[in-house]
């Protein structure tokens, strides 16, 4: 049985190579492009350290993002007797490797399988971690934590506001791999981080690269609020960077400048963050535009100061993300920068957004919000 | 089939708990294995048979409700009468009356005050208060509950006090949960008892959760779990009762079937043997007991939570009971059940007429003590609900906190957004009810 479930994964984890893969190499012109390219991602154990908010001369390794994720879960269990780690295959290494090894390490009482049920695994979740002990959940996609909404949205998100100070699920994680993949179509590919974005009480988190989740992840199980924390699953095996091996941890709720700019702001987050920045290479190259990209790591509650500072400097925006368009995170972000920049603001904020529609199998390259599509809001926003 | 519990055959497992476990987890499948016959790993101790036959459970027979006392007070039960028990001492006995009827009281009061528009909302427990009492009485001090939110004799048995749930009812600055919740959403965390939530079932899979914290966290205790049988056909109840089972955690789960859910009668919400039929789908060790019968009630939690926590494993117990009461201020029953109905119950048997009867049979109650003690309670009840009146509501800013352990930056903002039309429009607000008026909400 351990055999055909290890198989089982494997041919998962190749599918999903090989698709990402298929995505960026067969895609034309602009929006062809290597993940590892990027040049935010940290090359040097210097550039390493520096991004992760440490002085000291840490040691560093070369890892990809499910290895980042395993190496940050594995820190978590090791410094929290109180840690466990649970949800559907976690303990085999789970579907996309980030639990690899861990149940060797921590025991089967700390790192499980639960039954197929995930409104179980949020309930169950919520409740381990009102006893003030540290939950981390997986939800095995994105897609699917839509079963669990009741306990996150009802539940999780309101256990300390309903506790009057007394009564908190704080210790509370939830991970979920986000995003497409090259061939995910409806139900391997969402990014519902708006529907969670709505609801007061969560933190909703989406880190961009292999040093950013290592640190953000750890932050997330570390702090006193329930966490919805999105995997880019695509990013699992495209980018490595190298990365400290010690403990440590990076801001939530604080958006980072990956490449400073003057004359229009970019925020993405996630694998949008790769197709801002080339997006913004090639604004640079065509148009002689000058791009400040930030990467926004925190949907709620996010950091509007950051964002709006840019813009007040830039005088232009465009949000850009896989989700449909209509209510989702860029509306939120439009809105409130208009109010906040509106005397500086030189054109409309535009929206670089999934189509309101269903992720399609083989309609993907036209759905998604590639290079071109970027560069081409970047154009009518600067030429407006 | 069933068996009985007694202190000698449970072997103690809490302390091999934190040794390695060899449980097998998985059905080797080798074809060296295979003797005779497949062995499917989804059932391993099935038998083959050549006969098509469908199993139906309308054959079976329904599985007894067991009880202890009957109507008229007098023990039934060959192997055990609550008289010999040193628990159910006279005084120990007068309390769980006591507190069976101070809340048949407070639903009184609050009910009616309800209709008299003096708090938005109530849920009276009439009928079921043998089950929330009895079951109370058998937990430990250390066990972790969680209600739904018809066990207000839960809550006052294990030791809150009448001003303190008093508080909640009336949302003032006293109540615990800063007037967040509406009334009879008590909680208490000096008793282990979460707060109640209104979505139903949702707190049956946290009895799961933190069944587990107790298990990891090896300590002696339980994690107790109460829902009405309406509850359990969310789809909650069945994840945690799933989840429960296979992870072994130390939970019982108490179902008060009253019959309805609001206007649903049972042969709406189900076609199996009640509730408890389900426990056994799942794995789980399970009894029906009479929840008009204290003492049935409380030897059926007793003995669950022995299981619960020497075996470590989920318990179910059924309380079977009959909803004398409307579901809530907001209900009118008699619109979907014959007032007869509910007369006839109320005649027939109730909890605490059931546990009068036994009291008098043993000579500790009497008709002139029980109206003495009835004046007694409802003096202390009206009190209480007099001083919970009086109190301001929580200061205006408990509005904005708690959302998160910290105040984020947009409630920072909305705060002040809210502060700048309270200072221009004040006379359109009513900041003298609440503590502090306008200064409740800080500084600008």
């Amino acid at each position: 049985m351990f055999q055909v479930r290890a198989s089982f994964g494997q041919l998962r984890r190749s599918l999903l190579q090989s698709a990402f893969q298929v995505r960026h190499s067969s895609s034309a012109g602009w929006n062809s492009y290597t993940a590892g390219d990027a040049a935010f991602l940290a090359r040097t154990p210097e550039e390493s350290i520096k991004q992760a908010g440490l002085t000291s001369s840490a040691e560093t390794t070369n890892l990809n993002l499910y290895q980042s994720v395993n190496d940050a879960l594995r820190i978590a269990m090791e410094t929290d007797d109180s840690a466990i780690l649970f949800g559907e295959d976690v303990a085999f290494g789970g579907v996309f490797r980030c639990s690899m090894g861990l149940q060797e390490q921590f025991g089967e009482a700390r790192v499980f399988n639960t039954p197929l049920s995930e409104q179980g695994i949020a309930g169950f979740a919520v409740g381990y971690a009102a006893q003030g002990a540290t939950a981390i959940a997986e939800i095995q996609f994105a897609d699917y934590v839509f079963p669990a909404f009741d306990q996150i949205v009802n539940e999780a998100a309101k256990y300390r506001y309903r506790g009057g100070k007394n009564f908190n699920c704080g210790g509370l994680t939830i991970r979920m791999p986000c995003m497409v993949v090259g061939h995910g179509a409806l139900y391997h590919s969402q990014s519902p981080e708006a529907y969670f974005a709505h609801c007061p009480g969560l933190r909703v988190v989406i880190p961009r690269s292999p040093v950013q989740a290592k640190g953000l992840l750890l932050a997330s199980i570390r702090d006193p609020n329930p966490v919805i924390f999105m995997e880019p699953k695509a990013l699992y095996r495209a980018s490595s960077e190298i990365v400290p091996t010690i403990d440590y941890e990076l801001p939530l709720s604080k958006a980072e400048i990956v490449r400073p700019g003057s004359d229009i702001t970019v925020v993405a987050y996630g694998t949008q963050v790769y197709i801002a920045e080339k997006a913004a290479e090639l604004a640079e190259k065509e148009l002689g535009v000058s791009v400040e990209v930030i990467d926004l790591r925190t949907i709620l509650p996010w950091d509007y100061e950051t964002v709006c500072d840019s813009v007040t400097k830039t005088g232009r925006l465009i949000v850009t993300h896989e989700a449909p368009r209509t209510n989702g995170v860029g509306a939120e972000i439009a809105a409130y920068v208009q109010k906040k920049c509106f005397l500086r603001l030189e054109s409309p904020v535009e929206r670089v957004t999934g189509w309101d529609a269903p992720n399609s199998l083989i309609h993907e390259p036209f759905f998604v919000p590639d290079v071109t599509r970027v560069f081409h809001g970047i154009k009518k926003s600067v030429n407006y | 089939m069933y068996r009985r519990i007694a202190a000698a055959t449970v072997r103690s497992r809490l302390s091999v708990l934190t040794a390695k476990k060899t449980a097998k987890r998985f059905i080797s499948q080798k074809a060296s294995g295979v003797e005779k016959e497949l062995v499917f790993p989804g059932a391993v101790r099935s038998q083959f048979t050549n006969l098509l036959r469908f199993y139906d459970p309308t054959n079976d027979k329904s599985m007894d409700t067991y009880r202890c006392v009957d109507l008229s007070g007098s023990p039934i039960d060959p192997e055990y009468n609550p008289a010999d028990d040193p628990f159910f001492s006279q005084e120990k006995v007068i309390k769980l009356y006591k507190d069976m009827v101070t809340i048949s009281i407070l639903d009184t009061i609050m009910y009616d005050a309800q209709r008299q528009g003096r708090l938005s909302f109530y849920m009276v427990n009439a009928g079921e208060e043998g089950i929330a009492v009895g079951s109370a009485a058998a937990l430990g001090k250390d066990d972790i509950l969680y209600c739904q939110y018809r066990e207000a004799g839960v809550f006052l048995h294990r030791g809150v006090p009448l001003d303190e749930m008093m508080n909640q009812l009336y949302a003032n600055e006293a109540d615990t949960s800063a007037g967040r919740q509406m009334p009879v959403h008590y909680q208490s965390i000096q008793h282990n008892i979460h707060p109640i939530s209104s979505p139903l079932a949702t707190q049956i899979p946290h009895a799961a959760g933190a069944a587990y914290a107790l298990k990891i966290a090896g300590k002696e205790a339980a994690s107790i779990c109460y829902f009405g049988e309406g509850a359990a056909s969310e789809g909650d109840f069945h994840s945690a009762f799933n989840i429960a089972s296979t992870r072994s955690c130390p939970v019982v789960f108490i179902c008060r079937n009253n019959g309805y859910a609001i206007s649903t009668p049972t042969l709406e919400q189900y076609r199996g043997d009640g509730i408890a039929s389900r426990g056994k789908g799942y794995g789980i060790e399970t009894i029906r007991v009479d929840g008009n019968d204290i003492f049935a009630v409380y030897r059926a939690t007793r003995d669950a939570r022995k299981i619960a926590i020497e075996e470590q494993r989920p318990v179910l117990i059924e309380t079977m009971s009959y909803r004398v009461s409307h579901h809530s201020t907001s209900d009118d029953s008699f619109a979907y059940r014959a007032k007869t109905e509910v007369e006839d119950w109320k005649r027939r048997d109730n909890p605490i007429a059931r546990l009068r009867k036994w009291m008098t049979n043993q000579g500790y109650w009497n008709d002139a003590l029980d109206a003495d003690t009835r004046v007694e309670l409802r003096k202390e009840v009206l009190k209480s609900f007099s001083k919970a009146e009086k109190l301001k509501k929580p200061a205006i800013s408990l509005l904005f906190e708690d959302v998160y352990a910290e105040l984020p930056l947009n409630l920072k903002e909305q705060r002040e957004e809210l502060a700048e039309i309270l200072d221009t429009y004040p006379e359109n607000y009513p900041l003298s009810v609440f503590k502090n008026g306008r200064e409740g909400l800080g500084d600008k």
